[in-house]
This record gives structure tokens, C-alpha cells and sequence, in this order.
């Protein structure tokens, strides 16, 4: 008796899974196959600029071409020069690699973390000729992404007199540019203040 | 620095924004929602699909058979994912990855099965394009459909009366919450997260030069249209291991917001429906309070602690800013957080292990509450309303009275049915994260030291038991070990309380409805309402202290 159960539930389950791959590869056309691709259409015909990565060219110009790009705006590149902004510091695999993003994932007592806070403070003031009580906590901390494309203006300022010697312009010529490229929060109150590295960098370039 | 007073006024200013956009729709979705699920009608392109797939969407199931057509479409589901996973490497769009290898194959087609979309894997370094779009993003749709149908289908048992356990169609309610829900909204969602800086393109990840002559590469892939479903559907799943918080799939606070919003949109306008179909919308304004109220008390606690920044790190650095997005700070970092561990989403715009001790044990809470406050798409609402099951129960208890809720007595086997129902997550969870913890292969996942590694554990079989597939990152769980476990916690932790709360719904729509009396409790009132937020509290902390004393406790107080 319990073994014919068994058996007619397994059938019953058999039947209503035929049914469920039937469902289920229309739904795979439908909504794995018909909706993105149709959303890739209205992408590149309407916001050609923005589905392709935000790319920009060495003079700051918008492009849809990986070949013309130096980067994209939306993604942080590891400037170490002094004549550069420099960004936050990143987590993602060696820094900054797009085919590893993420954080440290460090817990907030963790000591590697604190030491490493420690270590980037002292660096970062030593670089801008700051005090340490001066380093904003963006300038020590790994982002989520590791390709945080931007920093808080408060990092940004510190950074505008190595900037301005290294380049030989006025630190009110590079506080122009910061200006420029500092975009303020959403809508008057989402997210935060921001200043975008690349393009800052590329017009610093651009005003050379 | 920013004054503390513009950092907390910034803080409500945006929490406002999202709360009056959440309103604006609530009434007329609510409706449509109630009229998806209660139309007899179907649209012609409905009829079209019926017809291909050979389905009778008319027919009206009983419980058990309900049941077997939603397990039996998640068995091909599973089985399907597995297969495209392992095959990955012989098919078109692969960007040159092989396929997954057993163990990590079984753990990702269950957790997209179930709506959970744990990753042991990182986007960027595994998966093409094909098995995002055919793979991953279907399940994204159809897992949280079924969350819907389920939700709809226990609504149904306390709206109907006298029935023989009938509860509805289940193909009729899959096909339903996809196609006059979930992908008409998605389109819509898709479009604006493209115009705000979501990329969408089918090319590959390819090499180029950056300004000081390093490598990079530029990434590509159909991400706007896989975020839009990914945070609609409280899936989770992100198309790379950053996930919400990489730019392109949230490049700005703008965008940032209207995630949070696709992620509540749905759990906070089913409670309305559920009003609606059950006859009185008040019922539906109680169940909203409960969540709402949990949800909001969950937010002000975790963006304090996040404001406030505690702990060693934090203080070091000025803010816990560590894992944090500058577009998104740390206001918007605990607004996405809480919401995405109060639902079932589990996407993220910030890493969760690096939050302080408050902000990250907080985020736990809301995992272990059982994501009720709003919860998942459907897994919500009728999560809410089991524990309003027990609420009554307890109600009854106290005044010698059997319970009824929405005119169903709640007897000895409804509330056998309702007791299992509570119990079985947190069982998951916790022999999962015992075993975790005196077994060689799960001790050697750990990365922090001390009461943070405990948290880890916790927070992962929380995570899986729960459907909700966030992470403390920090946990190495791309191991055999963490795998096979994990994946057993999120199939038990789906499967066995969706068969109970369909069996519950089956038993109240084959009673007839008792009519109120004087000496009926009503359950619209704010004092019903106090009654289930401290149930649905009680019931986690019995559960849950001890073990949160030995992680996130200890930790916030060293």
C-alpha cells in the first residue's frame, strides 16, 4: 500500500515537473532571452553613452569606443603621481582590478585594519604635507566596489597644493577644477558631496 | 567634517524621499496587485502561453496539488541551472569561463531557485553572459513569482470559505506575477537605471590602457536589466561580486535610491492587497503598521551606529567608511542595508562585515527576524501573517478563548501547522552554525579573529536558512564544505515552510467563516498590531540570544 503511495506521488511530481519545463523554457525565452536583448536595443539606440561604461577619452571627451578610452568615469584608476588626485584606497584584487571587485571585508575591530588605517593616515599626510588629524576617513578606508570612482571634497582639498606645485599652477587654478568636478548630493539631500577623479585628472591634463 | 546635526538632517531628508515615493503607490498597485491575483479574466498574450506550454490556468487545485506543480517547476528550475552551470563552458556568450564545478554548481542553482542568490563565486571571474541572462535572471523572475503565488495563495485560504482546500492555480499565478508584475516594471525600472549610468551592452571584459599606462579592464554585460529584476524580485544576486555597490551597477545616489525602492515596492504594497482580497482593508493597514514599524525602529538604530562610528577601526579612521561608497556614505549605506536584510534581497551597497558592531549585528537581527519587516517578494507577507497566527494564539491564551483570525478558528492542527513553521529556520540556522563551528572545514572559512568570526557563521547560515543571500564577505565560503551545507539550509529553508503555509492555507479554505462577535479580538486595531510586533520579536529573541551574546553582543561591548 505505502510503496503504491510512493509510486503515485512520483509519478504526479513527474507530470507536474513536464509542466514545469514547459513553463520554465518560456519563461528562459521571455525573460532570459526577449527582455534583456530588447533592453540592450533601447540602451544603445536611447543611452548609448551610459550602456557602454561611461568612457572617456584622454581629453576628458565622452566616448562609446574601448579603443579611444583611457577609462571610465564611473571606475577608479590607481594615480600615483604627484601630479595627480589620488583616489581612496582599493581591496579589489592588487587595487582598482575591475575582474576582482570588492572590500576587505575587515571587521571593525579588526587589528590588521587598524594598522592599516594607521599606516595610510601617516602616509596621505606625509604625502600632502598635512597633519594626520587633517586625513579625511575616505583617504584611509577601502571602498565596498575597491573602484570608487570618486573621493569627499575634504580629501580633495588636502590634496590641491601637491597637485598645484607639482604642475606649477595656483592652488586657486586646481580649486577652479575641484570645483568643477565636484558634484553635490541627488536631488539636494541623497548620498553625498563628491568629486570625480578621472575627469579631474584628465582636466588638470587638459589645462596644462 | 560635516557637523553631526547635517549628517542626521541629510539622513531623514533622504529616508523621506524614499518613504513618499513608497506611499505614492501604494494604493494603486495595492489594487493592481489584488486584481492580478483575483481577475477571472486573461490577457490574450496569457491564453497564447497557456496554449504553449499546455497548461489549464483554470483549474482550481487543491493544496497538495498546488504544491506538486510548485515543486515540481522548482526541481526543473534547479536541475535546469545546474545543468547551464556546468555546461557553461560549451556555450555561446561564455566570455571564455568554464563551467562551475559540482559543489558550486549545486549551491548556486539552489540559491537562485529560492530566491536566496548566495554567491560563492564573483560575477566578473565566472559567469557569462548567457547564464546571467538565461540562467540567473529568469530565476530572479520565476523565484519570486512563486514568493508571490504562495503569499496569494495563503490570502486565499482566509479569504475563501467552505471550499475543499481549492486555493487557486499555481500556473496561473506564476505566469501572472511575471507578466503583469514583474517584467512590466522591470522595462520601466531597466530604462531609468540605463539613463542614470547602468550599463547594458552584450561585450565582452576587455583590456585597455589607463592615463598613468597601467591595465584595466572595461567590463561589460546586460546589467541594467538584471539589477531591475534583481532588486524588484528581493533576489540579491549581483552581476558582479561587488554588487550594489559597484558603479555600474549603482553608479549614483540617485540610482541608489530607486533600488531601495524596487526592493520594498512589492513587500510593502502586498499587505494592501492582502486587505483588499480578504475584504477589509484595515486588516491590510495592521499587517503594513507591523512592518513598517519594525522596519523604521531597524533603520534609526543602524544609521546611528553608522553615523556614530564605534569600534577601533572606525575611530581610527575618523568614520566607518571602510566598505562604504563615498557617492553613498554612510546615510544611504544603512538605508539600503537595512532594507536589503529586511526583505529578503540580500543585494548590497556596502560590505556588511565591515559595519560597526551595532550597525552589522543589527543587519543580522533582521535576517533572523525572519524577514517580515518587510520581508521578501510574497515570503513577507506570509511570513507576517503565520506569526500572526501565533499572535492570536497567544491572544486566546490569555483570555481562555479559541482564536480565530479574519474568521478561521485557529485550532490544534492549524497551530501544529504554524508551530513548524516557526521552528524550522531557526533550527537550520543554528545546527548549521554549530556544526560550522566545531568542524575543521568551517572553522578554516573564518577570517576575523574573536566574536566577529562567530558572527560570520552565524550570519551565513542566517543568510541561507532565510532566503536572503547577503554575506559577512569576510567567511571563505567558495568550499565544498560551505557549499553543500549552505545549499541544504536554503532548499529546507524555502521548500519546508512554503508546504506548511500551503498546507495552512488548504485546512482555512476548506472551513466556513465564523462571523464576529462582541468577544472576537479585532485584528486591525494598533493594540493587535503591538500584540504581533512583540510576537514576531519574542519569538526571534528566545531563539536567537544566546548565540548573538557570544557575537555581535561581546563584540559591541569591547
Amino acid at each position: 500500500m505505502a510503496r503504491t503511495t510512493v509510486a503515485s506521488d512520483l509519478a504526479t511530481l513527474t507530470r507536474h515537473s513536464m509542466a514545469g519545463l514547459r513553463m520554465l523554457l518560456a519563461f528562459t525565452l521571455v525573460t532570459g532571452l526577449a527582455y534583456p536583448l530588447a533592453m540592450t536595443a533601447v540602451g544603445q539606440v536611447a543611452f548609448p553613452w551610459q550602456a557602454n561604461g561611461s568612457l572617456v577619452q584622454s581629453d576628458g571627451a565622452h566616448t562609446t569606443s574601448r579603443s579611444d578610452a583611457v577609462g571610465s568615469a564611473l571606475i577608479a584608476q590607481g594615480f600615483t603621481g604627484e601630479e595627480y588626485f589620488h583616489p581612496r584606497p582599493s581591496a579589489a584584487g592588487d587595487g582598482y582590478d575591475t575582474l576582482a571587485s570588492g572590500g576587505s571585508n575587515l571587521g571593525p575591530l579588526n587589528p590588521d585594519l587598524v594598522a592599516s588605517i594607521e599606516e595610510r593616515k601617516a602616509a596621505v599626510a606625509e604625502e600632502n604635507g598635512v597633519a594626520p588629524a587633517d586625513v579625511p576617513a575616505d583617504a584611509v578606508t577601502a571602498s565596498s566596489s575597491g573602484l570608487d570612482p570618486h573621493i569627499s571634497p575634504a580629501y580633495a582639498a588636502i590634496q590641491v597644493t601637491r597637485v598645484a606645485q607639482a604642475r606649477g599652477l595656483s592652488d586657486a587654478d586646481v580649486e577652479r577644477l575641484v570645483a568643477e568636478h565636484t558634484a553635490g548630493r541627488d536631488l539636494g539631500v541623497l548620498g553625498e558631496p563628491r568629486v570625480n577623479v578621472l575627469e579631474l585628472n584628465l582636466a588638470l591634463d587638459v589645462a596644462d | 567634517m560635516i557637523p553631526v546635526n547635517t549628517a542626521v538632517l541629510m539622513a531623514m531628508a533622504q529616508i523621506l524621499v524614499l518613504v513618499a515615493a513608497l506611499a505614492a503607490v501604494h494604493v494603486p498597485l495595492g489594487a493592481y496587485l489584488a486584481r492580478t491575483y483575483s481577475s477571472p479574466n486573461h490577457l490574450r498574450v496569457e491564453r497564447l502561453w497557456y496554449r504553449a506550454v499546455r497548461v489549464d490556468p483554470d483549474a482550481e487545485q487543491r493544496w497538495t496539488t498546488y504544491l506538486m506543480s510548485l515543486l515540481g517547476f522548482s526541481l526543473v528550475s534547479v536541475l535546469f541551472l545546474y545543468g547551464l552551470e556546468r555546461l557553461q563552458g560549451y556555450l555561446p556568450w561564455n566570455l571564455g569561463f568554464t563551467g562551475f564545478d559540482p559543489a558550486g554548481a549545486w549551491n548556486s542553482a539552489v540559491s537562485f531557485t529560492t530566491n536566496t542568490n548566495w554567491q560563492w563565486y564573483s560575477g566578473e571571474a565566472a559567469a557569462g553572459h548567457l547564464l546571467q541572462m538565461a540562467g540567473f535572471a529568469v530565476q530572479n523572475f520565476v523565484s519570486a513569482s512563486v514568493g508571490m503565488a504562495v503569499a496569494i495563495a495563503l490570502v486565499r485560504g482566509f479569504a475563501r470559505s467552505g471550499t475543499d482546500a481549492r486555493i487557486g492555480n499555481f500556473w496561473s499565478d506564476l505566469t501572472r506575477g511575471v507578466v503583469r508584475v514583474l517584467l512590466p516594471l522591470s522595462v520601466v525600472a531597466a530604462i531609468v537605471l540605463m539613463a542614470a549610468g547602468a550599463i547594458q551592452n552584450l561585450d565582452p571584459h576587455t583590456a585597455i590602457s589607463t592615463v598613468e599606462g597601467a591595465t584595466q579592464h572595461v567590463l561589460g554585460g546586460p546589467i541594467a536589466s538584471q539589477e531591475a529584476i534583481k532588486d524588484l524580485g528581493t533576489n540579491g544576486g549581483g552581476f558582479f561580486n561587488a554588487n550594489s555597490s559597484h558603479p555600474f551597477e549603482n553608479p549614483t545616489p540617485f540610482t541608489n535610491i530607486v533600488e531601495i525602492f524596487l526592493l520594498l515596492v512589492i513587500p510593502f504594497t502586498l499587505p494592501r492587497a492582502f486587505g483588499i482580497l480578504v475584504g477589509d482593508k484595515r486588516q491590510g493597514w495592521a499587517i503594513l503598521g507591523v512592518m513598517a514599524g519594525l522596519w523604521a525602529a531597524s533603520l534609526a538604530l543602524t544609521t546611528w551606529a553608522e553615523l556614530a562610528g564605534p569600534g577601533a577601526a572606525p575611530q581610527a579612521a575618523g568614520a566607518a567608511m571602510e566598505g562604504k561608497e563615498s557617492r553613498f556614505g554612510l546615510a544611504a549605506s544603512a538605508l539600503f542595508a537595512v532594507s536589503t536584510t529586511a526583505t529578503s534581497t540580500g543585494s548590497v551597497n556596502s560590505m556588511h562585515d565591515s559595519f560597526t558592531a551595532p550597525g552589522g549585528g543589527m543587519l543580522l537581527f533582521n535576517i533572523l527576524l525572519g524577514e517580515v519587516a518587510p520581508g521578501g517578494v510574497g515570503a513577507g507577507l506570509y511570513g507576517m501573517l503565520m506569526l500572526a497566527v501565533v499572535a492570536v494564539f497567544v491572544a486566546g491564551l490569555m483570555v481562555g478563548r479559541t482564536p480565530e483570525y479574519l474568521g478561521k478558528k485557529i485550532g490544534r492542527p492549524e497551530m501544529t501547522i504554524v508551530a513548524l513553521y516557526v521552528l524550522t529556520v531557526p533550527a537550520l540556522v543554528l545546527v548549521g552554525t554549530a556544526v560550522a563551528v566545531v568542524v575543521e572545514p568551517g572553522l578554516s572559512g573564518i577570517q576575523d579573529p574573536g566574536p566577529h568570526g562567530l558572527s560570520e557563521v552565524l550570519y551565513a547560515f542566517a543568510s541561507a536558512a532565510n532566503n536572503n543571500g547577503s554575506a559577512f564577505a569576510g567567511l571563505a565560503t567558495g568550499t565544498p564544505f560551505y557549499e553543500v551545507a549552505q545549499g541544504l539550509a536554503m532548499l529546507a529553508g524555502r521548500f519546508v515552510p512554503i508546504a506548511l503555509v500551503l498546507a495552512l492555507a488548504g485546512r482555512l479554505a476548506s472551513q466556513t467563516t465564523v462571523p464576529a462577535t462582541s468577544g472576537t479580538l479585532p485584528t486591525h486595531r494598533p493594540l493587535f498590531a503591538g500584540l504581533l510586533a512583540a510576537v514576531t520579536i519574542v519569538v526571534v529573541g528566545l531563539t536567537f540570544i544566546p548565540i548573538l551574546s557570544l557575537g555581535p553582543v561581546v563584540e559591541s561591548l569591547s
